[in-house]
């Protein structure tokens, strides 16, 4: 049987060949066929996983609780110290300098990554806002926000704080940040499926150790992580939990 | 809580507690800014008897971790905060669904801090094996709403 694996679609372009990598690693080391299919958005990615057309998923962590309380998803690992954290920025020409200062009717602009959105509202929320009172734009990269931030198209923008960081200068000096998250305990995190459960020791065992050569090393830089962690049960029904009292 | 950990002037409580036992509080009218950015995070177990907490809830609290960890969520409790609020925070967690609510906690050193509070059960193989609650910066307009509230409630 071939498995079908997946990637959040937030993952960055530039790191489509690592994960195809990935996937020839992952069918090595597991002896089996896995067929690595990336979808272009999450609504699509998430038609899949209702259809159980999905095995294994290196998921946002949004979408963990639906994998592991619906799907019987369990967590294999997830990247150390790599935590999803959003910055609120502005334009830099306008006059808001805190998010206190945004009004009612503001429109506010992001990508479509779920537990950016997620975070974003809540940090809006000291200014009365609320998915009811503004008006929502939402852009297919992170460049796009900035630019719509950027053209007075939008008031206020998310943004996920690797992407903010990795700007250029020329960017960064035309935004604001007004705030930047710290709850260090929304990750992504790979998960396997119901259809997968024998595979998942050795999958764990051959993560952890991929920082330990150089060809994992290489392969660990093609996804942009430095090394995974193991996470047991207890950790992913923890973040569930939390991103539950966030959601409405 | 002992005079000598509060900072400034206050005035002295005794609150009365569900369980029927009672405590002796100091309060002062300092407020501490909710962190920028950050999410106050606790566990209890059924009891409410704090198992886990987050950095940024240690500072907050003004209680170093070891004083925080093994002791009833009712170490925060601050007068101004009407008992039945958290009657409903109970019913409503046990019923396993979810609870949201303004609270004004006590620091140990006598001055407090407002949040928007949501407590969630967690459920384990479908039992409640336990509570997290997190809170997250409220706005100034709903605080002043909730003062008004709880004063009245408190009055009433
Ligand atoms: C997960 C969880 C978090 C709680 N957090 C607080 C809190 O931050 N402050 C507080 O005063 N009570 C909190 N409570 C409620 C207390 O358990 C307690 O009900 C409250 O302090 C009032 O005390 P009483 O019920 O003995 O009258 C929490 C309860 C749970 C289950």
């Amino acid at each position: 049987m071939t498995l079908q694996f997946t990637v959040s679609p937030d993952f960055p372009a530039d790191r489509i060949s690592g994960w195809y990598i990935f996937n020839t690693w992952m069918q090595r080391t597991l002896g089996t066929g896995i067929h690595l299919e990336i979808y272009n958005d999450f609504g699509a990615q998430r038609k899949a996983i209702a259809d159980d057309r999905v095995d294994l998923i290196y998921a946002n962590p949004y979408d963990a609780a639906m994998l592991v309380r619906e799907k019987g998803f369990v967590g294999v690992a997830r990247p150390r110290g790599r935590s999803d954290e959003v910055v609120v920025a502005v334009s830099a020409a306008g006059q808001v300098i805190e998010v206190e200062a945004l009004k009612p009717g503001a429109r506010v602009v992001s990508t479509d990554d779920p537990d950016i959105e997620m975070m974003g509202m809540i940090l809006l929320e000291p200014a009365d806002l609320n998915r009811q009172n503004v008006e929502r734009k939402v852009c297919r990269t992170y460049v796009l926000v900035a630019k719509a931030l950027m053209n007075g198209e939008a008031d206020v923008g998310f943004f996920l704080a690797d992407a903010y960081a990795k700007f250029s200068p020329l960017i960064r000096d035309s935004l604001r940040p007004l705030v930047t998250s710290q709850i260090h305990v929304v990750k992504h995190l790979l998960l396997l499926g119901p259809a997968a459960r024998q595979h998942l020791d050795t999958l764990r065992n051959g993560l952890l150790a991929m920082a330990d050569d150089a060809k994992g090393k290489s392969m660990l830089d093609g996804l942009g992580l430095d090394v995974w962690e193991a996470v047991d049960r207890e950790d992913v029904e923890f973040m569930i939990d939390l991103i539950d009292t966030l959601v409405e | 809580m002992e005079p000598a950990d509060v900072a400034g002037e206050f005035r002295e409580y005794n609150l009365a507690y569900y369980d029927g036992s009672r405590r002796r509080v100091l309060v002062t009218d300092i407020e501490t800014p909710f962190p920028e950015g950050k999410l106050i995070v606790s566990r209890t177990d059924v009891a409410g008897v704090i198992t886990n907490c987050n950095q940024s809830f240690v500072e907050m609290s003004g209680f170093s971790e070891a004083e925080l960890i093994g002791q009833p969520h009712w170490i925060l409790r601050h007068p101004d905060m009407p008992p039945a609020a958290f009657k409903d925070l109970w019913d409503t967690v046990t019923r396993g669904t979810k609870w949201n609510g303004y609270v004004k906690n006590l620091r140990k050193d006598g001055g407090f801090y407002w949040v928007y509070a949501t407590v969630v059960a967690n459920v384990r193989d479908g039992i409640i094996a336990g509570y997290t609650s997190v809170r997250r910066k409220p706005s100034r307009t709903k605080v002043r709403e909730a003062e008004a509230l709880y004063r009245t409630m408190n009055q009433g």
